[in-house]
């Protein structure tokens, strides 16, 4: 972050400071965004309908008011519930988002933490989030509450093995497990001797890309894959007895995180922030890869809603025959592909 | 072996694509060379309401209006009403004769004639039964009040509610049934 003010000499606080408001912007801006581009507006659109209009031209404050209206709301616990657990579970679903955007790169010098196994560990600290939803389902004293973060459990976790198998095509193609490595090896790729666009993953690794997207739509719990939040079914899974702040907190999470897997997509697919013909180490990418990366994000952003809108929701048990009978083998052979096809060229 | 869910991928893309069709549906609308210009509040079905009215269909069931002559406090109305909500009092009256030098008549007219329209249900039984032509239902649905109490709309606000009720539409073709005429 720092290089982005050339000449300006930081202490360790502002660098700190900077880097905890730029992380605050890249989680609270993609959320918004996805949630009144998508949510408010494309979803609306898609009923033919316009949603809010209100608050805001073209209801663009509408965010705003419901961020209020959930703060005046009582904080209710019920009265059998584990209160310490029940308190802190949104946190740690929340600060699984947080961390997720640690190691995600904006631009050649715009990054939080540049580590060598950058991709591993953003898939680690993102299971995190099933042990705040597994604790908000048992704290809550509820049935409803408990099966679906008993429901939520089971289904990160079979999604998460085609997810992180999608991504190991992705890391053998590109060599390293750092996310600027592998932002790098796209933007100097070439396909069949052609080096024009680089060689955005999503061409060789489409594959892994689909399964990727699905894996990520089940890990979000958007629509296909909502059984943890089925409101026809169990209310509202285990967010039933949260309300007021700890409900918004929730729902931000969910957004963001939605915003955060757009971005590993983004990254590990798209070819991240670097565009074509723009040189990988020039300055101006500080400024410009973070809109590249949005725009890309919002991109992948759209693919998630719009399955998200269209389909209904799966059976919990043909949810996990999906992932274990279908997708993992799928994303196995993609592996075996990619490591013949590595070592023959 | 259970067998994996068939995987219906012509469905799915179906699917896909209309929801994506109603999207440009809705931001362009077909209106000539202005087509690529977006605007979805020309698209969308649905209408602003408080700042764009909806025009109901003329016999929509809005709001019940009473013809205040043609009243005989039958009770009818009233009695039948599965909810109690219609209120009626009134007296006999003398009124002049028909014709000169007849005998003066007697009449009954309406001291009260409330509907609470927190009670009412819509069922239209009222409007049915009434042998004398005074109930008729008026498309009118702007008669929301803040307060509960306030729903109890009186005899006047009833009577208004007649400029609003439009007349009967004819019956299908080859029907011999007079087409009834609303009292104006």
């Amino acid at each position: 972050m720092h290089a982005l003010l050339t000449g300006v000499e930081l202490s360790y606080w502002q660098v700190s400071l900077l880097r905890v408001l730029g992380v605050l912007v890249a989680v609270v801006l993609p959320a918004g965004g996805f949630v009144y581009v998508f949510l408010f507006k494309m979803m609306s659109f898609m009923q033919s309908r316009l949603g809010p209009m209100e608050a805001g031209p073209y209801g663009s404050i509408q965010l705003l008011a419901e961020v209020g209206k959930f703060l005046q709301k009582e904080d209710i616990v019920p009265e059998r519930a584990d209160r310490r657990l029940f308190f802190i579970a949104p946190y740690i679903v929340l600060a699984s988002t947080f961390l997720l955007l640690v190691v995600m790169p904006f631009g050649p010098d715009a990054y939080f933490a540049n580590l060598d196994t950058g991709i591993f560990l953003a898939l680690g600290l993102s299971s995190v989030s099933v042990i705040g939803i597994l604790i908000a389902g048992w704290a809550s004293a509820n049935k409803y509450s408990l099966i679906g973060g008993l429901r939520a459990a089971g289904q990160l976790i079979a999604y998460e093995l085609p997810m992180v198998l999608a991504v190991v095509g992705v890391v053998i193609q590109a060599g390293t497990l750092n996310l600027q490595g592998i932002v790098a090896a796209q933007h100097q790729g070439e396909i069949f001797g052609v080096d024009a666009i680089g060689n955005p993953f999503v061409l060789t690794q489409l594959v892994g890309f689909l399964v990727f997207l699905i894996a990520t739509q089940a890990e979000l719990t958007q629509t296909p894959f909502d059984m943890p939040v089925a409101e026809s079914e169990i209310v509202t899974g285990y967010m039933t007895e949260y309300s007021g702040l700890r409900f918004l907190l929730f729902f931000i999470g969910e957004f963001a995180t939605a915003g955060a897997f757009a971005a590993i997509a983004a990254t590990l697919f798209l070819g991240g922030w670097a565009l074509p013909f723009v040189d990988l180490d020039d300055n101006v990418m500080n400024v410009v890869g973070p809109l590249v990366l949005f725009a890309k994000m919002m991109l992948v952003g759209f693919l998630i809603f719009w399955a998200r809108f269209t389909f209904p929701r799966f059976r919990e048990d043909q949810l996990q025959a999906f992932a274990w009978k279908f997708l993992i083998p799928i994303s196995l052979v993609n592996i075996l592909a990619t490591m013949a096809l590595k070592v023959a060229f | 072996m259970p067998a994996l869910p068939k995987l219906k991928l012509p469905g799915l893309f179906t699917g896909l694509r209309i929801t994506f069709g109603e999207l440009i549906k809705t931001v362009f609308p077909k209106r000539g060379i202005r087509t690529f210009i977006p605007a979805p509040s020309k698209g969308a079905v649905t209408v602003q309401y408080p700042h764009e009215n909806e025009s109901p269909a003329p016999r929509a069931r809005g709001v019940i209006a009473l013809k205040e002559e043609n009243c005989t406090v039958c009770m009818l109305c009233s009695r039948s009403c599965p909810d109690w909500c219609i209120y009626i009092e009134g007296h006999k009256t003398k009124a002049p004769p028909r014709r000169p030098g007849g005998k003066e008549r007697t009449v009954s007219a309406l001291d009260r004639f409330d509907i609470d329209y927190a009670l009412c249900m819509y069922c239209g039984i009222c409007v049915e039964v009434c042998p004398f032509d005074a109930l008729f239902w008026s498309p009118e649905y702007e008669y929301s009040e803040p307060r509960l109490a306030d729903l109890l709309h009186d005899m006047d606000r009833l009577g208004e509610w007649m400029q609003t009720v439009p007349d009967f539409e004819p019956y299908e073709a080859g029907s011999d049934a007079k087409i009834r005429k609303v009292p104006r």
